[in-house]
């Protein structure tokens, strides 16, 4: 056996010494240690803090599909669907300005889903197990996700309603603010249904499953084509689907009226996909 | 296989009411449908051991070291870390651990991860002082995903390091490394970032168990089945290895080389005697008998071996040994 020189205060090692040497060593040491265990504390609110925000952005903003989806895409859907309708009429809204609409929502849907998804990469490469041996609290990470989603929702939404105004579709400024947050604060639905998501699906499909199921759900809820084209069965359905009622609430300052309920819709669907997240959560098993 | 379990041979715990133990596992039992996975394990680790958890694939070790960091919960007996639950030690940043493999994003640098990490704990060491401790200051601004194996290892080691930890655990940690980044790899944990820290490793490599720690801890079938000094554990099996080459010439007759097989069973303390081709192969606890009758008898090239810990290992941990 091997004897590390440097383990002073290994008590095999320390009986070689003088035993009252010993004692008073070992006694120290242990005030010492009791000492440093009284000024160890827990980190307040979990965990959650700037500096991981900040990091969690800059790791958005390095990964190049993710800025392809949420700017790039929903950009050049404007230009070939919204721009070639301007001037056309839906009700009172410009065709043009209510697609922008639509299309910064579905640009806020894809970056609050795949960034909510992203936890299932995460699993796999063993973060989430390396996090669960630090004070980090389970909802402090998936708070911190979801606001990082938003905030590149939020981008999306700039990209598309910057240009709207440059390729000249007018419209007041307050209603774009309001239609703006709605659809940030809306797109909270969508990162909660990605980290559900993220939880239950293997890394290698999460995101491209989510994708597309996000492609379904505003094909069908009108984001991309007016709700009216559909038979009527395939309506009603759409009705319930979360990306109908998150479209009607995002597009209610642009005037027109809107679907109340659709907010129940939006709240039921909150409430269904956190309750998920927080189900997936607890079944996932720390070791993947 | 019960029996073996040789007692550590702890002095009197002088100053228990003052420093807790620092791992408390009280039969600690946990099952995965049919498969008891841990079985009544029980381990105490004073303040300060450095201790090998050895043991063959199944026998417990990564379900046990679960339970211990607060990622597993037992379905029976308690788990205590410095006399607090394990959640509490990992959240006060008592115990940390140090992964085999993954743990990392591919897509921040290394002191990037390091800044993650540091941010939740309450409290912690600097970033620039433990990329120092761990030897990757140089690579600090290097992105992730390029780093080698044994520079990934060692920014796992800078992040365990980072809250300050009274306990290191440590899942087969050079699993994959090449013999220099082994040594490389201890060479640092020995230096003085780990002083009177306590630490807990499991490891395929025996010579590690054998040259790193004071205290070998063997587990099969989810039990302790033995416990002590490396040495002791090595010496649990007592017998040596004696070969030699017989002298089978003409003068030599087969009935003169079994004969001189029958009279070597008749030595005292030989447990077994196998003849390959002309090689002999015999375990004997009376090796020095066994070799002068070899000797005598005109055998070249003899050779006597004392057991490895690996050698103890295997007759301690398979079943009906």
């Amino acid at each position: 056996m091997s004897v590390r020189p440097d383990t002073v205060a290994h008590p095999e090692s320390a009986a070689h010494t003088d035993s009252l040497t010993d004692t008073e060593t070992r006694t120290a040491a242990s005030a010492t240690f009791l000492t440093s265990l009284e000024n160890r504390r827990v980190p307040r609110l979990g965990g959650f803090s700037v500096t991981l925000l900040r990091l969690e952005l800059l790791r958005k903003l390095r990964n190049r599909r993710t800025l392809i989806f949420t700017m790039i895409m929903p950009a050049v859907f404007y230009l070939i669907f919204g721009l070639t309708n301007k001037g056309e009429m839906l009700g009172s809204t410009d065709a043009a300005l209510y697609i922008s609409v639509s299309l910064a929502t579905y640009g806020a849907m894809i970056a609050t889903t795949t960034g909510g998804a992203q936890v299932a990469i995460e699993r796999a490469l063993g973060w989430s197990r390396q996090l669960a041996l630090t004070p980090l609290h389970p909802a402090a990470y998936i708070l911190i996700k979801v606001i990082v989603s938003m905030a590149l929702g939020a981008v999306s939404v700039i990209v598309v309603f910057v240009l709207a105004a440059v390729t000249g579709v007018h419209a007041p400024l307050g209603t774009l603010m309001a239609s703006g947050l709605l659809v940030i604060l809306t797109s909270g639905v969508f990162a909660a249904f990605g980290v559900m998501l993220g939880y239950l699906l293997p890394a290698e499909n999460a995101i491209q499953v989510a994708s597309m199921v996000l492609g379904i759900l505003s094909l069908i809820g009108g984001l991309f084509v007016p709700l009216e084209i559909w038979p009527d069965t395939l309506q009603t359905i759409a009705r319930f689907t979360p990306a109908y009622g998150v479209g009607e609430i995002v597009r209610a300052p642009l005037g027109g009226g809107y679907d109340h309920w659709a907010i129940v819709s939006v709240i039921v669907w909150l409430g269904i996909f956190v309750a998920g997240s927080a189900w997936a959560l607890r079944r996932d098993t720390a070791r993947v | 296989m019960t029996s073996q379990t040789a007692t550590h041979t702890a002095p009197p715990t002088r100053t228990s009411a003052a420093t807790p133990a620092a791992v408390s596992l009280n039969r600690l039992t946990k099952s995965f449908g049919e498969l008891t996975a841990v079985d009544g394990l029980n381990l105490d680790i004073r303040p300060g051991e450095v201790v090998a958890f050895l043991g063959p694939n199944g026998a417990g070790k990564t379900t046990t070291i679960d339970m211990l960091l607060g990622l597993g919960r037992p379905d029976d007996g308690s788990v205590e870390i410095f006399g607090m639950p394990p959640r509490r030690a990992v959240a006060l940043g008592l115990v940390s651990s140090v992964m085999q493999t993954g743990g990392l994003l591919d897509d921040l640098t290394v002191r990037e991860t390091v800044d993650y990490t540091s941010a939740i704990f309450a409290s912690s060491l600097d970033t620039d002082l433990v990329l120092e401790r761990a030897g990757i200051t140089d690579i600090a601004d290097s992105v992730v995903k390029k780093c080698s194996g044994g520079q990934k290892q060692r920014l796992r080691f800078a992040m365990a390091l980072l809250p300050d930890p009274a306990l290191i655990v440590l899942d087969e940690p050079t699993t994959g490394m090449d013999v220099t980044g082994r040594r490389d790899f201890w060479h640092q944990m020995r230096a003085d970032a780990l002083t009177g820290k306590t630490i807990l490793f499991a490891t395929h490599y025996l010579e590690e168990a054998d040259e790193f720690a004071d205290r070998v801890v063997l587990v099969a079938d989810g039990r302790v089945v033995a416990d002590g000094p490396a040495h002791e554990i090595r010496g649990m099996t007592a017998a040596k290895t004696v070969s030699a080459t017989l002298p089978m010439t003409d003068d030599t007759t087969e009935s003169g080389v079994n004969d001189l097989l029958d009279r070597l069973g008749g030595l005292a303390g030989v447990e077994s005697i196998d003849v390959a081709a002309k090689r002999l192969k015999m375990r004997t606890t009376d090796s020095d008998a066994a070799a002068k009758m070899l000797f005598e008898n005109a055998c070249t090239d003899l050779e006597i071996t004392s057991h490895s810990l690996e050698d103890a290992f295997i007759s301690l941990t398979s079943k009906g040994a």
